[in-house]
């Protein structure tokens, strides 16, 4: 199996260790990533707050140079964000001529041609159904049995666009997770909003949602997510929300590909465990 | 409120208008939105005052900058209406029109996305640095110094200043902005 690849900015930065366990699950997985040269951002929920065709022919650079490369029809996205807006621009050239039309004008401009037969993939999408979960399950060992984990999704992998899970009530993590012989956490915390960008421009609101999922939470040994944003709220407030509401809530947050890279054997630091800022020390020691 | 008035506003968002004509006040939007609570007027509402043509008490409220694009009233819409959009489509709006209300948003945006034009990625550090000197308030930034400091012993972001790189996507910003004009 072989897949475009596009990381996007925070796999570069604050999230570098989605990037590395993508990376590292994916190998073991027996799955080849072509990373398209030349990636740029693609807008995050700044461009669409800004302008309208600037929030698709940010993404649409991207899906114009996926389409220069021979590897592959479809780009795999680990981000949630990343996954939605190419994800938006796919669908949007499909139905709105007049747009597409304005897109390519732009693009011109850097003399490239969006053709519009890219599919984007998000990495949950490709994890929960284009690979055999023997795999997973072979591999494991139930090395990791021993553990509770609360799958979080977040938003923009499930809505607008239901590619792949209930966007209302989504269990995709369910089989990975129980193939590597952990126990689900359940709670109904799953596809609700971490509060994205207001944890820093609206910080009173942002904290108010971030504490909500930390609550849902306690019990758990583990929040797996697959999204950078959501795994930065739920990560970086814990001390203060916890000081605000009383109650200990800190919790180890991993990202969905470093879990399962554990249970499959990759020591820590091959899934890039010493960059997460929430304390996974406690797990590991459990796990063990 | 600034010195624009209900007509100048109207104009900039006659589409939004034009997209929510069947919005039968439901309030679905309302009772999925996780941020209805911080906001001073619904979304439910806000719809009826862009529907009756009260553009000036829309953006007197504060509500439409709160929607953090979790999508659910667009997918509970029982209209269909891309209601997340209509949100962004109003961002938009107060950013163009540099209403002062809505200044704090829009320089996050507006520093998110000089950093885009010029390197073609964010680079996260000069962004939120940018964006700090932008607020011109020097007490603001501290609340975020600890994951700041965080995220540098981790090696996560790097110090920079202004480049000076020539702008990587400066072409394509240009030739968006004429034909948006």
């Amino acid at each position: 199996m072989k897949y475009l690849y596009y990381p996007g900015c925070s796999l570069e930065g604050t999230s570098v260790e989605y990037n590395i366990s993508t990376k590292v699950l994916l190998e073991a997985l027996d799955v080849q990533l072509e990373e398209i040269d030349d990636w740029n951002c693609c807008g995050a929920t700044a461009a669409e707050s800004n302008s309208h065709l600037l929030s698709y022919v940010l993404p649409a650079r991207n899906l114009a140079l996926a389409e220069k490369m021979n590897d592959s029809k479809q780009i795999l996205v680990p981000c949630s964000a990343c996954y939605l807006n190419l994800k938006k621009t796919e669908v949007a050239i499909k139905k709105d001529k007049d747009l597409f039309g304005k897109i390519n004008t732009v693009l011109a401009e850097e003399d490239l041609v969006l053709k519009g037969d890219i599919i984007v993939r998000h990495l949950l999408d490709v994890l929960s159904n284009d690979i055999d979960i023997e795999t997973i399950k072979e591999t494991s060992q139930n090395r990791l049995s021993g553990l509770t984990v609360a799958p979080y999704y977040g938003c923009q992998c499930l809505r607008p666009f239901s590619v792949f899970d209930d966007p209302e009530d989504p269990h995709s993590m369910d089989e990975l997770i129980q193939a590597t012989g952990a126990n689900l956490f359940e709670w109904d915390m799953g596809g609700q909003c971490c509060g994205a960008s207001n944890t820093t421009t609206k910080p009173e609101a942002g904290m108010a949602l971030v504490g909500r999922i930390l609550k849902a939470a306690h019990g758990a040994d583990a929040i797996l997510t697959v999204c950078p944003m959501c795994q930065m709220n739920l990560e970086s407030s814990q001390k203060k929300i916890s000081h605000k509401e009383g109650i200990d809530l800190d919790i180890p947050v991993l990202f969905l590909p470093q879990f399962l890279g554990l249970a499959m054997g990759k020591i820590p630091k091959d899934v890039g465990l010493d960059l997460n800022l929430s304390n996974t020390g406690p797990l590991m020691k459990k796990a063990i | 409120m600034d010195k624009i008035g209900n007509e100048q506003l109207l104009d900039e968002i006659g589409p939004v208008k034009e997209m929510l004509q069947t919005c039968i006040q439901c309030g679905t939007c309302t009772a999925s939105c996780p941020n209805n609570e911080f906001m001073d007027i619904t979304p439910r509402h806000m719809w009826r005052l862009l529907l009756t043509d009260h553009a000036e008490a829309l953006f007197s409220s504060k509500s439409f900058i709160m929607c953090s694009s979790c999508y659910y009233c667009t997918l509970r819409c029982p209209r269909g209406l891309e209601l997340t959009s209509a949100m962004s489509l109003l961002k938009q709006a107060a950013s163009r029109l540099k209403l002062k209300k809505f200044k704090r948003s829009s320089l996050f945006y507006d520093a998110f996305l000089d950093s885009v034009q010029k390197h073609g990625r964010v680079r996260e550090m000069e962004f939120i640095t940018h964006y700090f000197v932008s607020l011109k308030n020097p007490v603001i930034p501290f609340g975020y110094a600890s994951l700041g400091l965080k995220l540098l012993a981790k090696g996560k972001i790097r110090p920079e200043f202004g480049s000076g790189s020539s702008g990587k996507l400066t072409g394509l910003f240009k030739k968006v902005a004429e034909l948006e004009a």
